[in-house]
C-alpha cells in the first residue's frame, strides 16, 4: 500500500483543481468499481453494489456513502510584480507559520520558493500579504505563471520506521484507505458509494453536492484527525500507533451515536485496535453529509496525523492498515441505523 | 443567430437611476422588486415570486435539449435597521450586511418605506479631545436622528439607507448601491434581449448581503445546468500611501468586466472562465481578472445546490462599494452587458461536455 | 396529562444534549402521542408529530418547531480520578466552577466541576477566569473505578434542580429551549378537540445548539407551507444591556428582519392584539439565532416567523422564565393554527 500512498501524496491538486489527482484515482479503481461517474463539481463517485456471499440477505441492503477528499490545501496567484515575484492568497487553511522557505509546485509544472518581506519585529508572524513566491525570474513578462494559477506544497514522501511522512496526507491517506478497502472488499450486502470528494478544504463543498446526489442511508467520512502525543500539544487522547480513531465529535458536528456504537462494536468484535476521538478544531465532509436532504446518520473514521496542514504530515502505517481492516469489516456486514 | 448587442442609452441610465435611488436593504427588497416586476413582465414567459421574495423569471428558448442557464443579480443593498426608540426622534440601530462603521458618521440617511430623512450625527469637534478622535465611533455610540416630532412616521424595525442621489459625472456614474443595482439593471436588459436557443432563468435575488440566502433557494427551485452571478466588485485601484506598487487592487476601473477565478465563496468552474475569456477575445470586448480571494457572490450558494451547478461570476468594478457614495465607469457597464450578451448567444451544451 | 409546570420540570431534568436527544425525545413523545394523530422520528433524531387537517389534499401545512437539545459538556479524557471536559453548544466557562453535574458514563454519576488551586495553574490564569481546558470534574470515585465507568465522548449535563421562583417563574438549566417545547405542548393542548383546516406539525428538533441540523432536515423532509420557530430570547437582567433584552412575564417577542416573513409577523401581531396578549417587536437585523435561520432556506424556501420567550441568564444553569409567557405563546400559536384556512396564503403579502 505504500507505493499507492506515495503516488497519491506526490500529486499536486489543490482545492478546485482536482483533475490530476482524479485521473490517478480513476486509474486505480476503474477495474474494481461497478460504475464510475464524475459530477458537476468534479467529485469522483464509484459504486460497488452487493456482491459475494450475503448479498441477497433480505432487508439489509443499505445505501452507504463513503467520502475521502482528493483536494489538498494550496495557494493561488493574485499578482505578479514588476520583478517577477508572485503574490498569492490561500486555498484552504494554510498557516503562515508553515510557509517560510517552503517550496511550491504549480499545476503547469513551474516551481517556486516562498519568501517573506522584512518584518518590523523578527519575532512576529508574517501575514500572507507579507509573503511572495520567487519563481527564479527577474521580470514580469518572463514569469512562468499568471494571476489565477494554483500551486500546492512540494515535499516528497518519506518513511521513518512505521511512520509515513508527506504533504497532503490530509486527505490522500483517506483516499488510499478507500481505494485499498475497495480492493479488499470481497463481499457486501450494501450499495456502496465511494466518493473521492473535491473542495473539502474550502468548505466541504464537494461532499455537499455528492451527498445530495446519492441520498444515502448512512454516511462515513474518512479523514485525518489531530493527536495529543507531541511535546506540550493540545490536550487530546488520540495518538499515533494506537489504532484508527472513531470520531465522537469535532468542531463542526456530533457523530450519530448509533454510528459510533456500530463502529466500536465492529472493531471490538474483530479485535481491531481503535481510539475515540474528540477534535476541538476542524471538521470533515461528514458534517455536510449529516445535514443533507432529510438527514443522514453519519460518522467519521479518522487516521491520526501529526502536523496537519504542514508540509510534513505524519501518520502511522499500522493505523492505516487497521483503518482499512475496520472499514472492510464495517462494509461487509449488515447494518441498520435509523 | 447573432442578435445585436444591447446598448446603454438614456433609457438604461434612467432605469439605473431609479434602481439606485430605491431603498432595499436585505430582507426588505420590495421597492426594487416592484421596479423589476414592472420591467420584466412584458418580456417573460413566467414570473414567480418565491417565499423569500426572489423574482424568478423564465424565458423559454426554442429547440430540443436546451441548456437551462441561470443568471442571478441581487436586489438587496447593505444598510441599517432601527433597533431601539430612545425618544425625541433618536434611534439606536444595527448594521445589515457588511458595513465599515467609519463610513457612517456624519451621513444623511433615508428611513423606512416613506424615505423619511434622518442623520447620523457626531459630537462637535469643539467638544471632543484629540485622544477621543483617535477612536473609531462604535455602534454603541452612534444614533440615527429623524428629528423630534417625527417618531410617529419612524419606528423600530424600519430600515435605513444612505441618502445619496444618483448622478452622472461625464464618463462615470455616482450613486449608492451600485452593488448590485448594476447587476439588476444588466439582467433586466438581458431579459429584454434574450437568446432564443436556451432557457434563460433570471433570478433577481434577495438577501445576498446577509449570506447569499435568496440565491440558495432560487437555485434549488430553478435547477439550472449552469449559472452566472452578476455582481459589483471593489476596485481598490487608488495610490498606495508610500507610492509603492498597489498589489491588492482587486480590480481596476476602466479595465472592463471582472471575471472571477476564485473568491471567498466559489472556485469558478474553469470551463466557464475559459469560455468567457474566449468570448471576450473573439468579440473584442476588454475584460480583467478579479484578484483571487476574499468576498463572495450569489454563485457561492448556487454552485452547491442539489448535485452541483457549474458557476462563474462577472462583476462591474466599482470604487467605494458598501459606503455612501460609489463610483463606476459607464464603459465598464457597457462592456459587461456586451460580454454577457455575447456569452449567452454563444453558449451551447458542449460547454459541459468535458469534465471539470 | 400532567400540568404544564410539572411537565416542564420533568423536561429540564432529563438529559438531551445536542446530538444525543433520545431520552428527552421519549418524554416529549409520551405527551404528544396523546395530542396528535401520528408521531415519527427524523433520521437525525428530531420528533415530528402531526395533527391532520380537514382540507382536501394537497393540504397546506404549518410547522411549529422548538429545539429540544440543550447545551452541556463532554468528557475528553481522564487524569487519575478527574475528568477533562469540552463544551457542547455555547458555554461561558466562568459560570462553571462549583456547578453540580451528572456524568453519563456506563451509568449516571453525580459530580461537580472544580477549579484547581492557583498553585496548580499556569501563571496567566491565577486569580482570573479559567478556560474550560483547566477545569476538572470530580465524581468522588477512585481512578480505577472511574476508568471503568467513563470514557471519552461521554456526556456531562448540569444537575441543578429546578427552582420554582415566586410570581409564577421557574429557574433551572435547559430552559433554553425546553420552555419552548412546553409552550408548544400547551399549544397542542389548546387545540385538543378543535379541528384545523391545515395539517399542523409540531417538531422537537435536534442539534440546534451545534449545527441547526434538525431544523434544516426536518423542513426538507416535511416541506411545510409556513414555519414558526419558538425559541427563548434575551430577558432583561442585571449585566445585560437593556437595549438588547426584554422583560420576563410581559409577553413574548415577535421577530422582525430578513429571517422573518413580514406578512407572518403582521398576522401574528394582529392576532395577539385581538387575544390581548402583550408582545414586543424583536429586531433581528441579520441572523435570528434560531432554527428559523435554516427553516427559511430549506429546499425552495419557506415563509418563516420567530416567536420568542424572554429568558434571563441564557446558557447558564440558572436560566429563568415566566410560566405566564409560556401559556401566552401556546395560546397564540393555537389560535393562529386554528385560524388558517384555504385563503390564507393568497392574503400573505411580502410587500405592502
Amino acid at each position: 500500500m505504500k507505493a499507492l500512498i506515495q503516488k497519491l501524496v506526490e500529486t499536486f491538486s489543490p482545492s478546485g483543481f482536482e483533475s490530476p489527482i482524479r485521473q490517478i484515482v480513476r486509474t486505480e479503481i476503474e477495474q474494481i468499481a461497478d460504475e464510475i461517474q464524475v459530477d458537476a463539481l468534479g467529485n469522483l463517485i464509484a459504486r460497488i453494489g452487493p456482491r459475494g456471499e450475503g448479498q441477497h440477505s433480505q432487508g439489509t441492503r443499505q445505501k452507504i456513502m463513503l467520502a475521502a477528499h482528493m483536494d489538498e490545501i494550496g495557494v493561488i496567484v493574485t499578482h505578479i510584480d514588476d520583478n517577477g515575484f508572485a503574490r498569492f492568497t490561500t486555498l484552504g487553511g494554510v498557516q503562515p507559520r508553515n510557509l517560510s522557505g517552503g517550496r511550491v509546485r504549480f499545476l503547469n509544472g513551474a516551481a517556486g520558493v516562498i519568501g517573506i518581506e522584512r518584518l518590523e519585529k523578527v519575532t512576529e508572524l508574517p501575514t500572507i500579504q507579507q509573503m511572495f513566491i520567487d519563481l527564479g525570474g527577474s521580470e514580469r513578462k518572463s514569469c512562468p505563471v499568471q494571476v489565477g494559477d494554483v500551486a500546492a506544497f512540494e515535499r516528497p514522501f518519506a518513511e521513518l520506521g512505521s511512520r509515513l511522512i508527506a504533504k497532503s496526507m490530509d486527505d490522500r491517506i483517506g483516499v488510499a484507505v478507500l481505494i485499498e478497502a475497495m480492493r479488499q472488499l470481497k463481499h457486501t450486502p450494501h450499495d456502496l458509494y465511494f466518493v473521492f470528494s473535491v473542495q473539502e478544504e474550502v468548505g466541504l463543498r464537494g461532499a455537499t453536492t455528492a451527498a445530495f446526489g446519492i441520498d444515502p442511508d448512512l454516511g462515513l467520512a474518512v479523514d485525518v484527525t489531530g493527536t495529543g502525543d507531541t511535546p506540550k500539544s493540545i490536550k487530546m487522547e488520540v495518538g499515533l500507533g494506537k489504532g484508527p480513531a472513531i470520531k465522537v465529535r469535532d468542531e463542526g458536528m456530533l457523530s450519530d451515536p448509533r454510528v459510533v456504537d456500530w463502529m466500536v462494536k465492529t472493531a471490538e468484535k474483530a479485535k481491531i485496535p481503535y481510539q475515540l476521538e474528540i477534535l476541538e478544531r476542524g471538521t470533515t465532509d461528514a458534517r455536510m453529509i449529516q445535514i443533507s436532504r432529510a438527514g443522514v446518520p453519519s460518522g467519521c473514521l479518522s487516521i491520526p496525523c501529526r502536523y496537519i496542514h504542514s508540509p510534513s504530515e505524519m501518520v502511522d502505517y499500522q493505523d492505516v492498515l487497521h483503518a482499512v481492516q475496520l472499514l472492510v469489516q464495517l462494509l461487509s456486514q449488515p447494518v441498520k441505523i435509523g | 443567430m447573432n442578435a445585436a448587442t444591447p446598448k446603454i442609452t438614456t433609457d438604461q441610465i434612467r432605469l439605473l437611476e431609479r434602481l439606485t435611488n430605491a431603498c432595499a436593504v436585505s430582507g426588505d427588497e420590495g421597492e426594487v422588486r416592484s421596479i423589476v416586476l414592472e420591467q420584466v413582465r412584458p418580456h417573460a414567459d413566467e414570473v414567480k415570486i418565491d417565499a423569500l421574495g426572489n423574482v424568478l423569471v423564465t424565458h423559454h428558448g426554442k429547440g430540443e435539449n436546451r441548456l437551462r442557464v441561470m443568471l442571478a443579480a441581487h436586489m438587496d443593498e447593505v444598510g441599517l435597521m432601527l433597533t431601539n426608540d430612545e425618544e425625541d426622534g433618536i434611534f439606536r440601530f444595527d448594521t445589515v450586511g457588511g458595513l465599515d462603521l467609519r463610513q457612517l458618521v456624519g451621513k444623511a440617511m433615508l428611513v423606512g418605506g416613506e424615505h423619511i430623512p434622518g442623520v447620523i450625527g457626531a459630537r462637535p469637534i469643539h467638544l471632543s479631545t484629540p485622544e477621543e478622535r483617535k477612536q473609531t465611533l462604535t455602534l454603541d455610540t452612534l444614533r440615527i436622528d429623524v428629528g423630534p416630532g417625527n417618531s410617529a412616521k419612524v419606528k423600530v424595525g424600519d430600515r435605513a439607507t444612505f441618502a445619496t442621489p444618483f448622478k452622472r459625472l461625464g464618463s462615470s456614474l455616482q450613486a449608492k448601491a451600485f452593488d448590485d443595482r448594476l447587476g439588476v439593471a444588466t439582467l433586466i436588459e438581458l431579459v429584454k434581449n434574450p437568446p432564443d436557443h436556451l432557457d434563460l432563468l433570471a433570478a433577481f435575488t434577495v438577501q445576498e448581503e446577509v449570506g447569499l440566502r435568496g440565491a440558495r433557494v432560487a437555485a434549488y427551485t430553478l435547477d439550472p445546468h449552469l449559472a452566472f452571478a452578476l455582481d459589483c466588485t471593489p476596485a481598490n485601484d487608488l495610490p498606495a500611501w508610500d507610492g509603492s506598487e498597489n498589489e491588492q487592487y482587486n480590480t481596476r476601473l476602466g479595465a472592463g468586466p471582472a471575471l472571477y477565478i476564485a473568491d471567498g465563496s466559489t472556485i469558478s468552474d474553469p470551463r466557464l472562465v475559459r469560455f468567457l475569456m474566449q468570448t471576450a477575445q473573439t468579440a473584442g470586448i476588454p475584460y480583467q481578472v478579479r484578484q483571487p480571494g476574499g468576498g463572495g457572490t450569489d454563485a457561492g450558494a448556487i454552485h452547491k445546490q442539489r448535485q452541483g451547478v457549474p458557476s462563474v461570476s462577472i462583476s462591474v468594478p466599482g470604487r467605494y462599494l458598501h459606503t455612501a457614495v460609489s463610483l463606476v465607469r459607464l464603459a465598464d457597464w457597457q462592456n459587461s452587458l456586451a460580454l454577457l450578451h455575447a456569452a449567452l448567444q454563444a453558449l451551447t451544451p458542449e460547454i459541459l461536455a468535458a469534465e471539470r | 396529562m400532567t400540568d404544564l409546570l410539572p411537565f416542564l420540570k420533568t423536561l429540564i431534568s432529563a438529559p438531551g444534549l445536542s446530538g444525543h436527544e433520545a431520552a428527552i425525545r421519549e418524554l416529549i413523545a409520551a405527551e404528544w402521542v396523546l395530542l396528535c394523530d401520528e408521531l415519527t422520528t427524523s433520521r437525525l433524531g428530531s420528533l415530528h408529530a402531526v395533527r391532520r387537517g380537514t382540507l382536501p389534499e394537497p393540504r397546506p401545512s404549518l410547522l411549529l418547531a422548538a429545539h429540544m437539545d440543550s447545551i452541556g459538556m463532554m468528557v475528553t479524557s481522564r487524569v487519575g480520578e478527574f475528568l477533562h471536559i469540552t463544551k457542547v453548544g455555547g458555554i461561558d466557562p466562568r459560570v462553571l466552577p462549583g456547578q453540580l453535574v451528572t456524568v453519563h458514563g456506563r451509568k449516571a454519576l453525580p459530580g461537580v466541576i472544580v477549579q484547581p488551586p492557583d498553585s496548580l495553574l499556569p501563571a496567566e490564569y491565577q486569580n482570573g477566569p479559567l478556560p474550560l481546558e483547566h477545569l476538572l470534574v470530580d465524581t468522588g470515585l477512585p481512578a480505577a473505578e472511574l476508568g471503568r465507568l467513563v470514557r471519552p465522548g461521554d456526556l456531562v449535563s448540569f444537575a441543578q434542580p429546578p427552582l420554582t421562583i415566586a410570581g409564577d417563574n421557574l429557574a433551572g438549566h435547559s430552559l433554553d429551549n425546553r420552555a419552548s417545547v412546553a409552550a408548544l405542548t400547551h399549544c397542542l393542548r389548546e387545540l385538543r378537540g378543535r379541528p384545523t383546516a391545515w395539517d399542523v406539525w409540531a417538531a422537537a428538533t435536534a442539534q440546534e445548539e451545534e449545527t441547526l441540523g434538525g431544523a434544516l432536515t426536518s423542513a426538507y423532509h416535511l416541506g411545510p407551507t409556513l414555519a414558526i420557530a419558538i425559541d427563548v430570547t434575551f430577558g432583561a437582567s442585571p449585566g445585560s444591556p437593556s437595549h438588547k433584552t426584554f422583560p420576563i412575564g410581559k409577553g413574548p417577542t415577535l421577530g422582525w428582519g430578513p429571517n422573518i416573513h413580514p406578512g407572518l409577523h403582521k398576522t401574528l401581531k394582529a392576532l395577539a392584539e385581538r387575544l390581548e396578549i402583550p408582545t414586543k417587536l424583536e429586531a433581528m437585523p441579520r441572523h435570528s439565532g434560531t432554527d428559523a435561520f435554516h427553516l427559511q432556506i430549506a429546499a425552495q424556501g419557506i415563509p418563516t416567523m420567530v416567536v420568542g420567550i424572554p429568558l434571563r441568564y441564557m446558557h447558564t444553569p440558572v436560566e429563568m422564565i415566566s410560566m405566564k409567557d409560556l401559556t401566552r405563546v401556546g395560546r397564540l400559536l393555537a389560535e393562529f393554527a386554528a385560524s388558517l384556512d384555504e385563503n390564507f396564503m393568497d392574503g400573505l403579502k411580502l410587500d405592502e
